[in-house]
Order: structure tokens, then C-alpha cells, then sequence
């Protein structure tokens, strides 16, 4: 997750607050996804035992990973289907280029992926003159525009339809102006047929991949991923090492909290299982099927028992719906893949603190992002231990740059303010000192930057004891 | 390439990390599935029907042996011209009997008997209409089950413009859990696996639901009694 230019979170916070326009796309989008969620859950109670059910499911799985993924590995071989392991992106890509290389692969049609943009795979793949077209409509419209998408789920949430249309009519040629939103879909799906038609070789995510069959599982509305899955002669998945899932039968209830709460869905159109590439006799569907499964830090994160948490998430997207900064400030400002709550706990543990750290300021710790989570990863509580790692308060940081925030001068007051408050000699002269001169404290520093956008705090002239001792206490 | 029998470096570093993370020690708490739906036939067809044309699914219920013609029927009034189908499939004698090899205002029949590779052109290009029969169907979620076959290849449901699904109301059950447990699904999974709630949709642009996406643009259940 290389970011180009310095990750300047301020900046970003800055830019989109100011986006009028953006404000508006976000503030819109989001109130019809929170709403959609909410009706196709109507029943708190059994919704909390849906998701009671599916932190169970999916912390079985985390109990369990290394022999499920050996069986998963075990299944799909049996399946037909060729397993690739990548300890890093640089190897997973590696993995991708070489297949299509051997494939003499000049293109490939991508379904939606978070994994593969986590791998930067388009980037990479055009530097070595191979074309990763996007064929998801969201992903097509940002990618056409030069963006990487701005939500895990719904990627141009950030667009409205005049900026598609202006869009598809300047970058799509021969492409009339039009804010007809069936249009414009329709201007994709002429053009992508084509493309489904010609390539040799289909890339996809993973939504779960089921040890007990060897069976990828994948989501979606579009058909664009049945299409990259089912129409070249080889099929290239690429996955998380968490997304592995023990048993056909975790399915059902795992796809209900992913649908329901990534779009307010009971199902999405399509549920595409592929446990085999084409046997023999089959007319069609691809004659390979590739499984990258990517580990990019998250066997790390596997070995505390708190962060491990974050692996149980199923990408659904929800805690940035119903994040009050998220809707603010938009994907692009947090400047990594994953935005959002979860990108705030997941990015700092796999690019480290030092350089993602700022991420885990971003949140008023109101909790909606734990309150929603459909597998209950205590999404607050981690913010909070990676909030202590920056500064080391942890005794066992795991993180890697932890403590970069640590600094002699906040050391000393936290040292100071630990004296004080055990000693009542200097709590006495504290408070005095605070009385005489806390009204006239020079504004410079943390405390210029603390009261830029806070009322300061006016101090007593004395403390609440001294008070109780001159005047006594009135309504005892 | 298989990685099973191949020492790989990279997979065993992965395990190595794995093993030593102490993930073993992770808490599993109790839990419970909410309680499954318990339909009878009659609100199962129901249930599917609500939820499916929800989602502009058309649904037609027939007598079984009605089908056929209620095929017919809705050929001449759609005005399809080339008709994609499995001759072998089950529904496949049925189709070729529905109405005569010249018959006015009917469409061509075109059998999907060879591989995709000599067929590609034509499934893209010239078929505007599809018809498969399903494994199932799945009341609480409203949804078809496909299980492609060598008689009725995978893009049948995908290609096309219109899918035409023939569903009986009897394989129709309570959830997808219910039809797993029952068909023992983990015991044997064919190549591909589908539920289809619906024609292809999106809504990217704004929230704007727009169907007929990359998918079919419409999707026609007939249920036979």
C-alpha cells in the first residue's frame, strides 16, 4: 500500500471538508445505506443473535486457520483448482503476471477486489503492459477518471451523475452527454461486453472461501463477476488468508450479515460458487482456476489475541456508513485502500504506526462502528490499543512503529501529573499556580491547537478546596 | 504448480507464522442461528414470489404440464428470435415440442451443444433469450438454485438478455440452509453453484437502481405446480 506522495492525513481532512460537493454525494449515499441496513434488519433481537452468531462462526475459523487453510489448499487441489501462496503484495503480483504472461494475456477483466488494490495490482500489471479493466460499474467509472475508489463496497460513492456523465462523455469515445442514469449504464455494459467476450484471462476477489468443499464464494448484483469468473479460459482469485471459512453450512448466515449490511440487501442478484474449473464434457467456464491467497502482514496480526480481531471482518463496509468522520471526509482522505473504521485499525498494523498512525486520531470513540459491525470486532477498543501503542503505553507493543509518538516533553507531564496527583503537597500548590495564572497561560502549542477549535477552559480563581474550607459547605 | 507435494518458501513461512501465533488459544462463544422459517408449499411459492418480483423477477405460476405453453405464449408476445437451450437437458423435450420447427412468429431454437470456444460470437451476439431449469429455489431470501451442467452450461444464465428459469414448486424450500442440509450439498458440489435472486442491477451512479447490468435484463420464472 505504497502511497506516492507523504500521506498528510491534516491535509486530506482539510481538502474534503471544504468539498461542498463531495459533502453533499457523501451525506446522501450514506443516509440511504444506514436506512437500508436498518429495514432489512428489522428485528433488533435477532439481529444481535445473527451477529452474535457470526463473530462464533468467523472466530472458529481464526481458532483454526492454519489447518483450515491447509484444507482449503487440500480441497481445491482435489477441486481442480491451483492454490499460490504470497507472503507479500510484491510476491502476489508476481504470482498474477506470471500466469498471465503464460497465457500470453495482453488484458484482463477484473471483478470488484479490495485485496487486489491492496496488491496495487492494476498499477503493477500496466507497468508490464498488461491492461486490468475494471468491470464493475462503480470501479469502471473511477478508473476511467484516474481514482481508486473511495468506499469498499460502492467505490464512486463520491460521484454524482452529472460528474459520471461528464466523465463517460470526455473519456469514453464517441459518447454522446447524458445524466440518464440507465444511459450511462447502458454505455457500459455495450462496451464491457466486448471486452467479457474477448479476454483470455478473469480476476476476482474472494468473499469466503469454504475449507470443508474447496468452493470460492462470490457476491454480487452486476453479473460482472460471474462474467470474469465464468466467460475467459482462466479464472485467477486472489484473497486475504482470513477469508477462508470452515463449513458449507456458515455460509447461509455469513452471506445474510454481509448483504444485509453492506447494502440493505436480503440477497444480492447472484451467488456464484466455484469449487472446479471446467471438467470434462463442459461446454464452458474456465479451463484454470488460480487461488493467490495473500497474507501481507496478517499472520502478524494473527498472533495477538485483541488486534487478531480485526482479521474476523468480512469487508462489508457498514462501520463507514455509520462513521460520523467517514461521511465527513470521504474514502480519499484517509489515503490508504481500506477507509474508514476498519481501515483504521487494519492499515496502521500492516504498514505500521510510524507512517498510518494519524489514522486512529480520526474517531470521537462514539461507537457506532462496533455497535453495527455485523461479526462484532470491538472496532473502538482497538482504536484505543493502537492510540496507546503510538505512545507506548502498552507494556507488549506488537505493532511495528509503535511508540513513535513518544516524546520527552509529554513523558514529563504525564510524570508530573502522576506526582501531583499522589503527593498533597504539590496537588496544593498545583491548584494554587492553576488559580493565579491559569487565565493568563500563553496559547502556544498543544494548547494553541487544543483551543483553535475548542472554547478554553476558564480556571477558578481557587480550588474547590480551598473554597470548602473558607465558606464551609452550604447544602450538606 | 501443486502446492501440496512442493515445498514452496513462502507457504512455509505463512505456516510457520500461522502455527507459532498462538491462534489455537482464540475464544469461541456459544451461539445460535435465529430459528429457521417452517413454510408450507403454498407459502413457500408465496414467499419466493414476494421477494423475487421485489426485485423484478416476473414469475408466472402454471400447471406442470402448462409450461410449455405458457412458453409459447410468452414467445409470441415478447418477440424473441433465437432461443438458447440444453437439448439434453430435462426440460429439453419439452422445449422442442412447445411449438413447431416452422411455426410463424415463434423463435428459432438454438441447442447449446458445443463448446464456448466455436459459440462464443453467437451466445454474445445473436440469442436473446435463454431457458434452464433449476436445481431449487429458496423461500426466505427469495432465490433460484442453478447448478450448471455439461446440458445446460453456466453462461446460459449469464449471457443472454432474458433468462427463462422453470421451477418446481416442490424443490422449492424454507432457506438455503434447509436446502444444503437436505441435498447434503458438502458431500458433493458440482463445478459451479448458483443463486439468482433476480435480472443483473446496479445502483453505482447515486443510489439509482437501473437493471440489466452485465447480466440477463430480465429474469422469468415460471413455477410449475
Amino acid at each position: 500500500m505504497e502511497t506516492e506522495t507523504r500521506f498528510d492525513f491534516t491535509a486530506n481532512i482539510e481538502g474534503a471538508l471544504k468539498d461542498t460537493q463531495l459533502r453533499r454525494n457523501l451525506r446522501n449515499a450514506m443516509d440511504i445505506l444506514v436506512d437500508k441496513r436498518r429495514a432489512v434488519f428489522p428485528d433488533p433481537a435477532e439481529l444481535d443473535q445473527l451477529r452474535a452468531a457470526g463473530n462464533a462462526i468467523k472466530r472458529r475459523a481464526l481458532k483454526r486457520l492454519p489447518q483450515l487453510l491447509a484444507q482449503l489448499e487440500a480441497n481445491c487441489t482435489k477441486n481442480g483448482i491451483s492454490v499460490h501462496w504470497a507472503e507479500d503484495t510484491d510476491q502476489a503480483n508476481g504470482i498474477v503476471l506470471d500466469i498471465l504472461k503464460r497465457h500470453d494475456a495482453r488484458e484482463v477483466v477484473k471483478g470488484k477486489s479490495m485485496v487486489s488494490e491492496e496488491m496495487h495490482l492494476n498499477r503493477f500489471l500496466a507497468g508490464h503492459g498488461i491492461e486490468a479493466l475494471e468491470t464493475d460499474l462503480g470501479e469502471f467509472i473511477i478508473q476511467l477518471n484516474g481514482e481508486t475508489p473511495s468506499h469498499i463496497i460502492v467505490p464512486a460513492i463520491h460521484k454524482n451523475k452529472d460528474e459520471v456523465a461528464a466523465i463517460f462523455h470526455d473519456k469514453i469515445p464517441d459518447t454522446p452527454y447524458t445524466e440518464n442514469v440507465e444511459a450511462l449504464t447502458a454505455i457500459a455494459r455495450r462496451g464491457l461486453r466486448r471486452r467479457f467476450a474477448r479476454a483470455r484471462v478473469g480476476l476476482s476477489g474472494v468473499n469466503f472461501a469454504i475449507a470443508e468443499t474447496g468452493t470460492l464464494l462470490l457476491v454480487e448484483n452486476e453479473g460482472n463477476g460471474r462474467m470474469c469468473t465464468t466467460a475467459p479460459d482462466v479464472h485467477v482469485a486472489v484473497m486475504g488468508l482470513e477469508k477462508v471459512i470452515q463449513r458449507l453450512s456458515d455460509v447461509p448466515p455469513l452471506l445474510r450479515l454481509l448483504t444485509g449490511s453492506a447494502t440493505g440487501q436480503a440477497i444480492t442478484t447472484y451467488v456464484n460458487m466455484i469449487p472446479s474449473p471446467r471438467k470434462k464434457g463442459e461446454k464452458d467456464g474456465p479451463k484454470e482456476v488460480h487461488l493467490v491467497i495473500l497474507d501481507n502482514g496478517r499472520s502478524r496480526i494473527l498472533a495477538d489475541p485483541q488486534l487478531r480481531q480485526t482479521l474476523l471482518c468480512i469487508r462489508c463496509g457498514t462501520c463507514l456508513n455509520h462513521c460520523p468522520v467517514y461521511v465527513r471526509i470521504g474514502g480519499h482522505a484517509y489515503g490508504h485502500v481500506y477507509p474508514g473504521p476498519i481501515g483504521k485499525i487494519l492499515t496502521p498494523q500492516m504498514e505500521g504506526l510510524e507512517r498510518t498512525g494519524a489514522l486512529v486520531t480520526a474517531s470521537s470513540l462514539c461507537g457506532a462502528c462496533g455497535e453495527v459491525c455485523p461479526v462484532k470486532i470491538p472496532i473502538p477498543d482497538l482504536i484505543r490499543r493502537l492510540r496507546n501503542e503510538s505512545y507506548d503505553q502498552e507494556k507488549a507493543a506488537v505493532v511495528p512503529g509503535g511508540g513513535y509518538k513518544k516524546n520527552l516533553a509529554e513523558t514529563m507531564v504525564w510524570k508530573g501529573w502522576e506526582l501531583a496527583n499522589r503527593l498533597p503537597v504539590l496537588n496544593e500548590m498545583g491548584t494554587r499556580m492553576a488559580g493565579a495564572m491559569g487565565r493568563h497561560l500563553p496559547k502556544v502549542g498543544p494548547l494553541k491547537q487544543w483551543t483553535s477549535v475548542r472554547t478554553t477552559p476558564r480556571v477558578a480563581r481557587s480550588s474547590l478546596h480551598e473554597r470548602v474550607r473558607n465558606e464551609g459547605v452550604s447544602h450538606e | 504448480m501443486n502446492s501440496a507435494s512442493v515445498v514452496h518458501p513462502a507457504r512455509e513461512r505463512i505456516f510457520k507464522r500461522l502455527y507459532a501465533s498462538g491462534t489455537e488459544q482464540t475464544e469461541v462463544p456459544s451461539a445460535s442461528l435465529p430459528q429457521e422459517p417452517c413454510l408450507d408449499r403454498d407459502e413457500k411459492i408465496e414467499r419466493l414470489t414476494a421477494l423475487m418480483t421485489i426485485v423484478r423477477t416476473e414469475i408466472h405460476i402454471v400447471e406442470a404440464d402448462a409450461w410449455p405453453k405458457k412458453l409459447e405464449e410468452l414467445a409470441r408476445e415478447r418477440g424473441w428470435k433465437r432461443l438458447l437451450y440444453g437439448p439434453k437437458s430435462p426440460i429439453g423435450p419439452e422445449i422442442e415440442s412447445a411449438w413447431s420447427v416452422d411455426a410463424n412468429g415463434l423463435p428459432e431454437r438454438v441447442p447449446y451443444i458445443q463448446s464456448v470456444e466455436t459459440f462464443k460470437k453467437d451466445l454474445f451476439e445473436t440469442v436473446d433469450v435463454s431457458v434452464t431449469s433449476t436445481r431449487g429455489g429458496v423461500a426466505d431470501t427469495g432465490a433460484v438454485v442453478l447448478w450448471p451442467t455439461p446440458e445446460e452450461p453456466r453462461l446460459m444464465s449469464l449471457v443472454p438478455p432474458v433468462h427463462v428459469a422453470v421451477l418446481d414448486a416442490d424443490a422449492i424450500y424454507d432457506s438455503m440452509t434447509a436446502m444444503m442440509t437436505a441435498e447434503n450439498w458438502a458431500a458433493g458440489m458440482p463445478t459451479n453453484a448458483l443463486l439468482i435472486s433476480g435480472p443483473s442491477k446496479t445502483a453505482d451512479i447515486e443510489f439509482t437502481l437501473v437493471f440489466g447490468v452485465h447480466g440477463p435484463k430480465e429474469l422469468i420464472v415460471i413455477i410449475r405446480k
